[in-house]
């Protein structure tokens, strides 16, 4: 059971279990991002308040598996106070991380972020542990054009 | 019928994965290959090869004959009337376009409704929705029983005379029953309506006779059963195909081509536009032949008594929840296991070498119905045992076992 105890690490469980920032913005104090992922049934809701460059709340819903849910709570945890381009930076990090890669940016503090990294060796999985990560792109990128 | 015998045909499955034998219960999505598949493949690429129906030349000829000669294997194992009636396609998916196009669209009008249900696998259900909405006719669903079947009643309660298409699954791919195809057939019938048959899950798994069904269409894929991937199979009634309009122009399919029209070959050829599928058809002959050995009623009963040792089991595990009947199942059980997500079911039973899907197994209205997002699917086929039954069972007890202590 290694490599299993690689990826089901306790604080992904954790997470899983108990979801941080879980619920949603209304239209007035953010924007929202709904994404599924067509091939397993995933699905997010992101809510995302941008004030002045800054990520000042982010809350999520959504229906998954341990990894995907789990991510999205980290995401959130991760990116709330942050300036918008270090959420952009956050995310690529993420997407290395993902692929296996060491990542390139290495002055961030990733904090529980990294206790996913053993998801890289599951190729079926890494679609899951992604879901959030896009939604964050997309929000973030939105947030930008308004 | 000895599984051990039938599984030294399969070389696939002699392998370990993640350190475990390979348990392969997946075949509902694809079936594995015998090694006569594959080595039918290699033969016609190594001795065969040639284009179809316009060579002179004696490989020409014989690239012809063993397409053909399959065409007439898949008329057999189906009890068709005409090997014209047989068209070969991409898969089940393809073939239901084909009708929905060719036929569907074409036909049907505002006021003209076409039944179905909300079990369908995809690939008999956009199809439909999609001819609907293109001709404004009704999009109606048969509705379920609470474990999902489809009852006599219900479909007589909804076909109307205004009813033109009713499409059906034979076996579903998700609750694993079998509909009454032959009642659903008159009573289509009676209100002038036709019934195309989703028979993917059925044709790998049991003997079918689209006479003695009554369907007017009936389409399956060869890689569901032991054949390979890219071929499926409509059959349709000659009056029916006849009628119908192809939905592919080109090369292979043509009789006659002027400046400003064309006109078509006969059946079943104008549906076969292009170079088709040769290598995998010829192939898809010897999983016929292959099945035929075995024997169809060999295989179903093998399937049904592997499926009820193994609900009986999973009956005995606190939290396992199956969907679908739970008696007369063909094939599959679908289940979900306490608060475990399938998809981390799914990844600790691999890291035991056990395959099985999970997901919304291309059934997201049923799922909706159902009330869950995804499920697990074991599926099983000629080629697994009572020993591979157990081994999923010790893997979900571990996979249990393993999410108690995670959660806790």
């Amino acid at each position: 059971m290694s490599s299993l105890d690689d990826l089901y690490r306790r604080v992904i469980m954790d997470h899983y279990q108990k979801p941080r920032n879980k619920g949603k913005l209304d239209e007035a104090e953010g924007l929202t991002i709904n994404l599924n992922n067509p091939t397993c049934g995933d699905s997010i809701s992101l809510s995302l308040k941008v004030e002045d460059g800054i990520v000042t709340d982010a809350k999520f819903l959504g229906e998954g598996c341990s990894i995907s849910m789990s991510s999205a709570s980290m995401m959130t945890e991760a990116v709330k106070g942050k300036p918008v381009d270090e959420a952009i930076k956050l995310a690529q990090v993420f997407s290395d991380l993902m692929q296996g890669k060491q990542p390139e940016d290495d002055s961030l503090d990733l904090g529980d972020i990294e206790a996913l990294s053993g998801v890289a060796k599951f190729p079926a999985r890494i679609k899951c542990a992604t879901l959030a990560w896009k939604a964050l792109e997309q929000g973030v990128r939105q947030a930008n054009q308004s | 019928m000895n599984v051990l015998e039938v599984r030294k045909h399969f070389p696939i499955l002699n392998q370990e994965v993640n350190g475990h034998p390979l348990v392969y219960l997946d075949s509902a999505a694809t079936s594995q290959k015998p090694v006569q598949v594959i080595e039918a493949l290699d033969k016609y690429y190594k001795e065969i090869n040639s284009n179809v129906h316009r060579g002179v030349h004696t490989l020409g000829t014989r690239a012809t004959d063993a397409y053909e000669g399959a065409r007439e294997k898949v008329r057999a194992f189906i009890n068709a009337k005409e090997a014209a009636e047989i068209i070969f396609t991409r898969g089940t998916t393809t073939a239901m376009n084909l009708i929905a196009n060719g036929y569907a669209r074409l036909f049907l009008k505002e006021g003209d409704e076409i039944v179905t249900t909300l079990v369908e696998h995809h690939s008999n259900f956009i199809p439909w929705q999609q001819a609907a909405k293109a001709t404004g006719a009704t999009f109606k669903f048969i509705p379920l029983a609470e474990d999902g079947t489809i009852t006599v009643d219900a479909v007589k309660a909804t076909i109307t005379p205004n009813t033109k298409i009713v499409a059906i699954h034979h076996i579903s791919n998700v609750l694993g029953d079998t509909t009454p195809i032959q009642e659903i057939a008159e009573i289509a019938h009676q209100n002038g309506a036709i019934l195309v048959v989703d028979g993917a899950q059925s044709a790998p798994h049991k003997k079918v006779d689209v006479q003695a069904l009554g369907a007017d269409f009936f389409a399956f894929s060869s890689h569901k059963m032991c054949g390979p991937t890219g071929v499926g199979v409509l059959y349709g009634r000659r009056e029916l195909l006849e009628k119908m309009e192809p939905s592919e122009f080109g090369g292979e399919m043509i009789d006659f081509v002027y400046e400003q029209d064309s006109t078509w070959k006969e059946l079943p050829w104008k549906f076969e536009g292009g170079t088709p599928i040769i290598g995998g058809v010829v192939a898809l002959g010897a999983a016929i032949d292959f099945l035929n050995d075995i024997g169809m009623d060999a295989i179903e009963a093998h399937e049904k008594k592997l499926v009820q040792y193994a609900i009986e089991q999973m009956q005995q595990i606190d939290g396992l929840t199956i969907y679908g009947p739970t008696e007369h199942r063909s094939s599959l059980i679908t289940f979900n296991l306490s608060d475990v997500h399938p998809h981390d079911l799914a990844t600790v039973l691999d890291s035991h070498g056990i395959a099985v899907r999970a997901g919304h197994h291309c059934a997201q209205p049923l799922m909706r119905y159902l009330q869950v997002t995804a499920t697990a699917r074991a599926s099983f086929y000629l080629y697994n045992t009572e020993a591979e039954v157990d081994a999923l069972m010790a893997g979900l007890k571990k996979a249990k076992e393993y999410f108690g202590n995670v959660f806790s």
